[in-house]
């Protein structure tokens, strides 16, 4: 897999919120906007935020970085940078000690109002695409493959 | 027996030099040596392993193969008792010693221990930094009632929740005027001295213990004042100060901790230092100093593995951070701790039920910060610490629960989040 990011583009963002909406679907047991929003209990979260002050808007989301401090500041070994360059959060070694919210640099990682364990983007890994990026009615989020890894 | 790369020391600071050494060298010889006999493990997840949180097997920092896959060598369970800087060889308890090409020494930090009359090696008292220690703990605690905590700081406090949850009759001894005074200001002790004695925790503030009476076991405590405290168990949970013992007897020189330079190095060559037993430079303090913290020790072993293979890295953005939470009650500060009567900072701050805020700012840039209660995008704050953003057009808005990167003006803000962060450092060198 080649190493991808998303990007942002806030000239065309359009403040809809739709990056979220699918977000929480791509996370959701079901995959499905109806199920995910109606009947799953508890209600997946999505990783990416909406920042807005009106008629600015742009979404944000982890930047998976080269060197990522969350990782570093992660006390319990449960933030990693995996073999596709993909910074993952193992929720069943947290604690739920915020250093990774400490850490970020982009204020990047969501806060679970369930479990209150962190949570963060996962670049959508096992699925086909980024949901965020494929379900954006403007092309206002981009995926970007950095060239010199491309396989 | 001879290693291009010598490691003292199996938690934050030694995993952090090995991983950057591997990321770009598969071949060096790499040998970690620790006291302790476990895998490496996060000492910082002491508390939770006691709490129920974790099990054991969560304790560990990196996954079992961790070794194996990053081919390297261990000695674990054998302790470093010193240096031979001339010959370059470490020298083990066992009598052997092993060659090194670059040694990273990282050794940690020990507790301290205040005098204490009367104090011997009474079977009931304890330290709450490493895995033995919370086994003891753990152990004791079956038969235990009442727990006496010396010291309320982030580790006294920690471990004093995790006692009263497991329905421990709980009782705090702190010699400040208030609980974490050294790393928080006066509003945010109060709040967490209030979760203390909601959940039925007593703290006892201006005092510390004088005595402590029994023979085979501490059976009481005698304060300061006089005041006397039956208990089952004494725990000392005062500081941690740098275990700089290895280095006794060498040229390696020694303030608090083991003196570094933004390289890492010490003061001698081809020896380096990170973590609770070196003395970093704090770029907001403007000094060096000891900052006993997590993401310091790694980032600062990482920054030293890339130096020890010539590599050339500053660690240039240290300084002090705590992620911190008692009772569900989360806290984050970094940088200096402020009162809000300063008058060499201007300090701006809001409380609003469980949140609050606060900003100690110089010149327009951010010296020091508490967010408690609502801590979502806490970073954010950090980062324009260390970038030294000039935050007087937008300090407002900075005391917004919902303050993000939407709230700093264009172009800083684009400035920010187009650059790639790379670790330890803003430019590089």
């Amino acid at each position: 897999m080649a190493k991808i990011r998303v990007i942002t583009k806030p000239e065309v963002c359009m403040g809809c919120h739709l990056c979220e909406v699918w977000c929480t679907v791509a996370h959701s047991r079901s995959k499905d906007i109806i199920k995910a929003f109606m009947y799953e209990q508890p209600r997946a979260q999505p990783r990416i935020l909406v920042e807005e002050d009106l008629p600015e808007t742009f979404a944000l989301q982890c930047r998976h970085c080269e060197e990522p401090k969350c990782v570093a500041a992660c006390i319990a070994g449960a933030m990693y940078k995996d073999e596709d360059g993909v910074v993952l959060h193992d929720e069943s070694k947290c604690v739920a000690c915020y250093s990774c919210i400490m850490a970020c640099p982009y204020g990047a990682i969501r806060i679970n109002l369930e479990t209150k364990k962190p949570l963060k983007c996962d670049l959508c890994k096992g699925l086909d695409y980024p949901y965020c990026v494929m379900k954006c009615p403007n092309n206002a989020l981009e995926v970007v493959v950095e060239a010199e890894e491309f396989v | 027996m001879r290693y291009d790369f010598v490691v003292i020391g199996n938690s934050a600071g030694g995993i952090g030099c090995v991983e950057a050494i591997r990321e770009k060298d598969r071949e060096s010889s790499v040998l970690v040596i620790s006291a302790e006999k476990y895998h490496a493990y996060s000492r910082a997840l002491i508390p939770y392993y006691l709490d129920g949180k974790i099990d054991f097997e969560r304790m560990y920092y990196r996954p079992p193969d961790f070794y194996e896959k990053m081919n390297v060598d261990t000695k674990l369970g054998v302790k470093a008792v010193g240096i031979d800087v001339e010959a370059k060889k470490v020298l083990l308890e066992s009598g052997e010693s092993v060659e090194y090409d670059k040694l990273l020494i990282a050794t940690g930090g020990k507790p301290f221990i205040p005098p204490m009359e009367g104090l011997a090696e009474q079977s009931n008292v304890f330290t709450f930094l490493k895995m033995d220690d919370v086994l003891a703990v753990e152990k004791a605690i079956k038969d235990a009632k009442r727990v006496v905590v010396l010291g309320g700081g982030i580790i006294g406090l920690m471990a004093s929740e995790v006692l009263a949850k497991k329905g421990l009759e709980v009782k705090v001894v702190e010699l400040a005027d208030r609980v974490l005074a050294p790393v928080v200001d006066e509003i945010t002790s109060r709040r967490v001295e209030k979760k203390f004695e909601e959940h039925g925790v007593e703290i006892i503030l201006n005092n510390t213990i004088a005595k402590v009476v029994g023979d085979e076991r501490v059976e009481k405590v005698v304060l300061r004042d006089g005041r006397e405290l039956e208990t089952d168990m004494l725990i000392v949970a005062v500081g941690v100060v740098p275990n700089v013992e290895i280095v006794k007897d060498t040229p390696i020189k020694v303030n608090r901790g083991i003196v570094v330079n933004r390289k890492m190095e010490t003061s001698v060559k081809d020896v380096y230092a990170c973590g609770d037993c070196a003395e970093i430079y704090d770029f907001i303090f403007g000094a060096n100093r000891v900052l006993p913290l997590w993401p310091t020790a790694y980032t600062g072993g990482r920054i030293a593995g890339f130096n020890m293979l010539g590599e050339e890295r500053e660690y240039t953005l240290a300084t002090s951070m705590n992620a911190m939470h008692f009772f569900d009650y989360y806290i984050i500060n970094a940088g200096l701790n402020v009162p809000n009567d300063s008058e060499e900072f201007e300090v701006i701050y809001k409380q609003e039920g469980d949140s609050y805020r606060k900003f100690a700012l110089k010149d327009g840039r951010i010296a020091g910060f508490i967010i408690a209660g609502k801590m979502e995008r806490a970073g954010i704050f950090l980062r324009l610490m260390e970038e030294e953003i000039d935050v007087s057009p937008f300090k407002d808005k900075l005391l917004k629960d919902d303050f993000g990167y939407i709230d700093i003006p264009e172009p800083i803000r684009w400035e920010l989040l187009e650059e790639k962060v790379k670790l330890g450092v803003v430019r590089e060198i």
